[in-house]
């Protein structure tokens, strides 16, 4: 079967996930950034019973937090984020004279809504959230300059390799933007947050991504060494073929994998863990369905026709 | 004993491959016995419970001796700052000292205090019931004191240092007295001393204070920090400018480790560098029990439908990457063990992907050894050609990994991240193991099966070839 002459439908599927992300992404706010980026309180309590939001929502409003987020999660667990809660305060003595107010609320949250049977807690002050933030924008530069550097490098013999960097770089930025789309409207619509942990996810997702692609293309370029008088249109969807196989077990076994590990596994990994599912199945398609293709495209002239199209560009005078 | 071991299983193997027919090589004898001595001593290390080698400890209470990140076994991990922006990387060793003894002295087992990133404290006591408590202890300050001991008995088989024998009275001379103290070398013997310095108040107390005490043998300078005794020296010579030395006994001289010791611990009471709390996150103990069953539930389940899936699909070859990844799983654990890498959640779920990793490359494998078969290549040689030309991609595709991961390390090296950095140790160990594994392990796992009579039927290999088979029977 001819999958090169299908790349329009599979570039147009492309562009639809894209652009739906891409308009969530531009209504504010794009992401919903968690703690880790905002700095700020969260504590995860599991009660004896199962417990309504507007009980909990009363006592944390009495307390002086109405901006409080809260999330019931299963019947008798719920997630509680606040502005940064004070510490506690020592007198000279070194005696506690003011309790840690995430101490307090959970005391009046045990008296008036339940006994707590579990607590996780965490806070983040504002300089190690800026700091997070700009960790993580450095580590996604430096990951994409490295990643262009080794897929320079790897593609070193194969003719014209700068047409396979740019491919793969296409495919790589195809699955940022989807899994960044993916989290917007999981966001606007789930409360989904972003955390450090998004960005561990995301970065793999470059990594699985580029991946995915180098051993498709690693395909074409031995293919191409053993037969120079093909077309590359037939070589690439001979080596797309060959490469298939390997592309939806890989994928699929990875994927059985992480579905167990979000279905089964605890609720602090699952944006992780979602992550990691959407980038490798959108990294697969595009290593077949994107990189490649626009390899041929680029090959056989597609750029200039859709430009003669729009009428952006002298029509050929032959 | 290694020639030994050798001929027994040479014989053995032989005896063996008489029984189904086969001729075993040296080399494939050789592969074998690597394979059974990496596999045999890693299942060994994940477990004995206990390792203790020397002075080398790993092993302990945790499931497999492994070593927990503190989501999975609960604790609380805090990040401090220094509030001085002048504080110095000396005055941040002085204040983590200070919080090691004292959460040492509070009975947290297995708490990690270090510097980090030069201005920060960080903190972690796993499986700690009341954080509150470690944490106003962690708060409080130093209380160096110097007092006036006055020995009731001293006799070389009961000393005055025991608690019973002394008593300890106040001079009115703290740690706020004191200017520094540091390590250095007695000038005419070279041995190992603790300079001490005080300032011009402390100067003229201490100065009294050794003048009436010297030559006394009765007497000591007790030297306590937040209740607990230093040192308690003999003073041979009044100290009259406020800058003096302490030495060790003829009998027991200080070692260079003691004195740098002492001396950080004797500024820790003496300055104290103010520290805020800037990140904490804290996990009861019954939460990480419960992530941890819930991931490792998550873990075998996605395990045994991987398994499941390649031994369908690829018949014997699956049985082959089966094993290759219940040794992969076992190397990978005993290599966390050693290290040892604490794992977190995080972790887990790049070990899991390091497990797609595994597959993969035992995948690529299998599809070249297919193809080489369908171009009508004998078994053997099918497995050495396929996996001649899947390296190339599994080496080119891992390195993207390997790169993302380091980086990953070096985005969580700086704190609050501790997620971050098990997430890129287990991931870029994971990818190393599973490399290894494929290319060792599937390997000459899948030569030794080619050598024994199920090597013969290539139906057991390949799906394809079986239906062609078929359809070739239909056909005539």
């Amino acid at each position: 079967m001819d999958i090169i002459g299908k790349r329009l439908w599979f570039f147009l599927g492309s562009g639809a996930a894209i652009l739906a992300g891409i308009i969530s992404l531009l209504i504010p706010p794009a992401l919903r950034p968690g703690i880790d980026f905002t700095g700020g309180s969260a504590m995860t309590l599991t009660f004896s019973r199962a417990i309504s939001e507007s009980e909990v929502r009363s006592v944390l409003t009495g307390m002086g937090h109405p901006e409080a987020i809260i999330q019931v999660l299963g019947e008798d667990s719920v997630f509680i984020r606040t502005t940064a809660l004070r510490e506690a305060e020592l007198g000279p003595d070194d005696s506690v004279v003011t309790p840690a107010e995430h101490v307090q609320i959970e005391e009046a949250l045990g008296d008036n809504v339940a006994p707590i049977e579990a607590r996780e807690f965490t806070s983040v002050s504002p300089v190690v959230a800026r700091e997070t933030v700009r960790n993580a924008a450095i580590a996604v530069a430096i990951a994409a300059v490295a990643i262009l550097v080794y897929i320079t490098w790897a593609f070193r013999r194969v003719p014209n390799p700068f047409r396979y960097g740019v491919c793969a770089v296409v495919a790589l930025v195809h699955d940022l933007l989807v899994v960044l789309g993916a989290f917007s409207i999981l966001g606007k619509t789930m409360n989904m947050e972003v955390n450090s942990m998004f960005i561990v996810g995301v970065l793999t997702v470059l990594g699985y991504s580029v991946n995915d692609t180098i051993v498709v293309f690693d395909r074409i370029r031995e293919n191409i060494s053993q037969a120079i008088e093909r077309p590359l249109r037939e070589v690439v969807n001979e080596s797309l073929w060959q490469t298939l196989g390997r592309s939806l077990n890989t994928s699929l076994t990875t994927l059985v994998v992480l579905v167990a590990l979000y279905l089964l596994g605890g609720s602090t990994i699952r944006p992780l863990v979602l992550a990691f599912i959407i980038g490798i199945v959108t990294g697969t398609y595009s290593s077949i369905f994107v990189a490649s293709q626009l390899l041929v495209s680029w090959e056989i002239g597609d750029f200039g026709r859709v430009l003669r199209f729009l009428h952006l560009a002298p029509a050929r005078s032959s | 004993m290694s020639r030994f071991l050798f001929r027994f299983l040479h014989r053995s193997l032989g005896l063996l491959s008489s029984l189904v027919g086969v001729a075993w090589g040296r080399r494939t004898i050789r592969a074998f016995i690597f394979i059974l001595i990496i596999v045999g001593v890693s299942l060994a290390v994940v477990l004995v419970p206990d390792i203790h080698i020397g002075g080398f400890e790993r092993g302990g209470d945790n499931l497999l001796g492994l070593t927990l990140g503190l989501d999975l076994q609960g604790g609380s991990h805090l990040v401090y700052e220094a509030a001085d922006p002048d504080a110095t990387e000396d005055d941040m060793k002085v204040a983590a000292n200070t919080i090691e003894r004292r959460v040492n002295a509070f009975g947290v087992a297995e708490a990690a205090i270090q510097v980090v990133g030069g201005d920060r404290i960080m903190v972690q006591l796993p499986g700690i019931a009341d954080v509150e408590e470690a944490k106003k202890l962690i708060g409080q300050t130093a209380r160096l004191e110097f007092k006036e001991r006055t020995c009731l008995v001293d006799e070389p088989d009961n000393p005055c240092e025991k608690p019973e024998n002394h008593e300890d009275k106040d001079i009115g001379l703290t740690g706020d007295d004191l200017a520094r103290a540091w390590p250095g070398q007695e000038q005419t013997k070279g041995t190992p001393i603790i300079n001490i310095q005080f300032n011009s108040r402390g100067t003229p107390i201490f100065a009294e204070f050794t003048k009436r005490i010297v030559g006394d043998n009765m007497k000591r300078i007790a030297i306590i920090l937040d209740n607990t005794e230093l040192l308690a020296p003999v003073v041979k010579s009044p100290i009259l400018n406020g800058t003096g030395f302490i030495e060790g006994s003829l009998q027991n001289p200080f070692t260079i480790d003691q004195v740098q010791r002492i001396s950080v611990q004797l500024n820790s009471g003496r300055l104290r560098v103010p520290l805020n709390l800037i990140h904490e996150s804290t996990v009861d103990a019954i939460l990480g029990a419960d992530s941890l069953q819930k991931s490792l539930q998550a873990g075998l389940v996605g395990l045994g439908l991987v398994l499941l899936f390649m031994v369908v699909y690829y018949r014997m070859a699956g049985v082959v990457a089966a094993l290759a990844l219940m040794n992969y799983t076992i190397i990978a654990l005993a290599v966390f063990k050693m290290l040892p890498v604490a794992l977190t959640l995080a972790g887990i779920a790049g070990f899991v992907l390091s497990i797609g990793m595994a597959v993969d490359a035992n995948i690529l494998i299998f599809e070249r050894v297919k193809e080489e078969l369908r171009t009508g290549r004998s078994l053997s040689s099918a497995i050495e050609t396929g996996f001649r030309r899947a390296w190339p991609s599994i080496r080119d595709s891992n390195i993207s990994t390997l790169l993302t991961c380091v980086i990953l390390y070096w985005f969580g090296s700086r704190l609050g991240a501790s997620l971050v950095q098990g997430f890129a140790v287990t991931l870029f160990l994971g990818v190393v193991i599973s490399m290894f594994s494929a290319i060792v392990i599937s390997r000459n796992l899948l030569q030794l099966i080619g050598l024994t009579a199920v090597g013969r039927i290539p139906s057991l290999f390949t799906p394809e070839r079986a239906r062609e088979a078929v359809r070739v029977t239909r056909g005539s």
